[in-house]
């Protein structure tokens, strides 16, 4: 292990111990330490979406529905399996198993959309998002419309934190290897991506039953904040508010994502003393935002420190290159 | 006779309701560039589309010395050899030139012959070396024409499919094209080159197909072609 991984590991358990200690402390108020943990739980959604849409350049608009697939599974594993026993024992396989079952229904919705090529997964995922939605609504087992309640605050900060890391982790790991650089080409052109011998379909599904899975895990950190879920949290605005935070943040690019789900999230927090006036003046600021700057606030670009060492030599030399080109 | 490398049989492909390569077969050799010439919509590129996969034919066959290829996928065609330049080169405009040679070794199981592979496409393409931290969507028409070929070399097919490489180039362009085409058939790849500019194609290849209608009007050796009356009215001007 090279001296600036062992920086980044001893950095990564600082990150961990300060988030126990916040938590412990009660330096944070409640209020505050909520916010922190949906900024989270977003990051994680607006990740896995980004890797659909932005790495890949197709149109998923579900992520709510594997969300609360994942929210649900995780709430039963939790509340009927080990009926609040061992709660963060349990905890975490429980994230792990909604995970896992998300990408499982994934795989449904994926197999037959990936046939075509095309706006067909939009819809798709659209009616996806809908169906999911109704079902739940109609299972009275699990509330039906009223909800699911009874999950302990199982989630806290560190463990928000941690499955940020492991989502930016294997996220960067995965756009920056030749797997990656296969998902890139189907966004540039599908064709030529077949003629380099990628496999698009099989590629597509994998990677988007990757973004359902941590879809699936945020679902279940965030029933665990929540304390109750219904089905009405997983309708198409809570969809359109995790593209938002892509687009906002850029698309293809790890850091955009993170900084779409924190500046969305805490902005909507911050204008909550506007009341109904919020809706208004934070589309406002998006539009403004989407003039200044079309391509999102990182568009592509990534933060140098989340480039791989051996490429990022590559990203200094072509901005020396432009220099050298421009005098 | 050996068998040829690549053999198409009563090749048959049909967009919807139009029909628009109509029964055609053709032989190529090992080691030699054979060209298809004729004026657009006589079914040139759909021939090329057929044997990638890239459209399904209705009838016929397409064998790659013994692979039956029409069964394939397209991943799967260009793992048996295939290397197809598609029509508008294919670039992946938002990689870098280093990336898109990259992609090409993406199902090459002999990952140590890459870099050797990638010296050899350098010194064929100096300017690519130069390009090659730089955006495939910011090299000028030629970079891109060389980086498209460049990346058909890296794929080491055992054919290569070349679709109008000329297309769009200046004069000067288009002979340097010619010259590495014929560099890369001397080193033992295959060509299967569609063109337009009959001329310079038919001068390049060793034996060409003219395409009318999607019917094979005319084949034989390219000397032979040059001097044919007909094809010397129809594509090379009298």
């Amino acid at each position: 292990m090279g001296p600036k991984s062992r920086m980044t590991l001893v950095l990564v358990l600082l990150g961990f111990v300060l988030c126990l200690f916040l938590e412990r402390s009660g330096l944070l108020s409640a209020y505050v330490l909520q916010i922190s943990m949906y900024v989270g739980i977003n990051i994680i959604l607006t990740l896995s979406l980004n890797l659909v849409n932005g790495y890949m350049g197709e149109f998923s608009v579900g992520h709510a529905g594997f969300m609360a697939i994942g929210a649900y599974v995780s709430s039963i594993i939790t509340v009927r399996v080990f009926h609040n026993q061992m709660g963060p024992l349990v905890f975490p396989l429980a994230v792990i198993v909604a995970g896992i079952v998300t990408a499982a229904t994934s795989f449904v919705v994926a197999f037959p959309s990936f046939r075509t090529r095309g706006d067909y997964l939009a819809i798709v995922t659209l009616a996806f998002n809908m169906i999911v939605k109704s079902v739940l609504e109609n299972i009275d087992a699990l509330g039906g419309p009223r909800g699911f309640m009874g999950m302990g605050r199982l989630t806290n900060l560190a463990n928000v934190y941690a499955w940020c890391l492991v989502t930016i982790f294997v996220v960067r790991n995965l756009v920056y290897s030749n797997f990656g650089r296969a998902v890139l080409s189907i966004r540039e052109d599908e064709v030529a991506s077949n003629l380099v011998s990628v496999n698009t379909r099989q590629m597509k599904i994998m990677v988007f039953l990757i973004a359902a899975f941590f879809a699936g895990i945020a679902g279940a950190l965030f029933a665990h904040v929540m304390q109750f879920i219904n089905p009405r949290s997983f309708a198409i605005q809570k969809s359109t508010d995790i593209l938002v935070m892509v687009y906002l943040g850029g698309i293809g690019s790890i850091f955009g994502s993170v900084l779409g789900a924190t500046v969305c999230t805490v902005l909507l927090e911050l204008l909550r003393p506007l009341g109904v006036w919020r809706w208004v003046v934070g589309p406002i600021m998006l539009v403004v935002l989407m003039i200044c700057r079309p391509t999102g606030i990182m568009g592509l670009k990534e933060l140098i420190g989340l480039i791989p060492r051996e490429e990022r030599v590559l990203v200094k030399k072509e901005e020396t290159d432009v220099v050298t080109a421009s005098n | 006779m050996a068998t040829p490398l690549l053999s198409i049989r009563d090749l048959c492909v049909s967009y919807g309701n139009i029909t628009a390569v109509r029964g055609i077969s053709i032989d190529v050799e090992e080691g030699q560039i054979v060209t298809l010439i004729g004026a657009n919509g006589a079914g040139k590129s759909t021939t090329l589309r057929a044997i990638s996969g890239l459209v399904k034919q209705t009838t016929g066959s397409i064998k790659l010395r013994d692979t039956e290829l029409t069964a394939l996928a397209p991943h799967s065609i260009v793992e048996a050899g295939i290397a197809h330049v598609p029509e508008g080169r294919g670039i992946f405009a938002n990689l870098t030139v280093h990336e898109n040679l990259m992609l090409a070794t993406y199902c090459r199981k002999d990952r140590d012959k890459i870099p050797e592979d990638e010296e050899r496409v350098f010194s064929m393409f100096p300017r690519l070396k130069e390009r090659l931290w730089q955006l495939g969507g910011t090299l000028s028409g030629g970079e891109q024409q060389m980086l498209a070929v460049a990346r058909a070399l890296m794929m080491r097919g055992v054919i290569m499919l070349l679709d109008e490489p000329s297309m769009g180039l200046s004069p000067i362009l288009v002979q340097e094209i010619f010259k590495t085409i014929r560099e890369i058939n001397q080193d033992g790849t295959t060509v299967l080159l569609v063109e337009q500019n009959a001329n310079m194609a038919l001068k390049t290849a060793s034996y060409g197909y003219v395409l009318q209608t999607g019917e094979i009007a005319l084949h034989g050796l390219s000397e032979e072609l040059a001097d044919d009356p007909a094809v010397r009215a129809a594509y090379l001007g009298g």
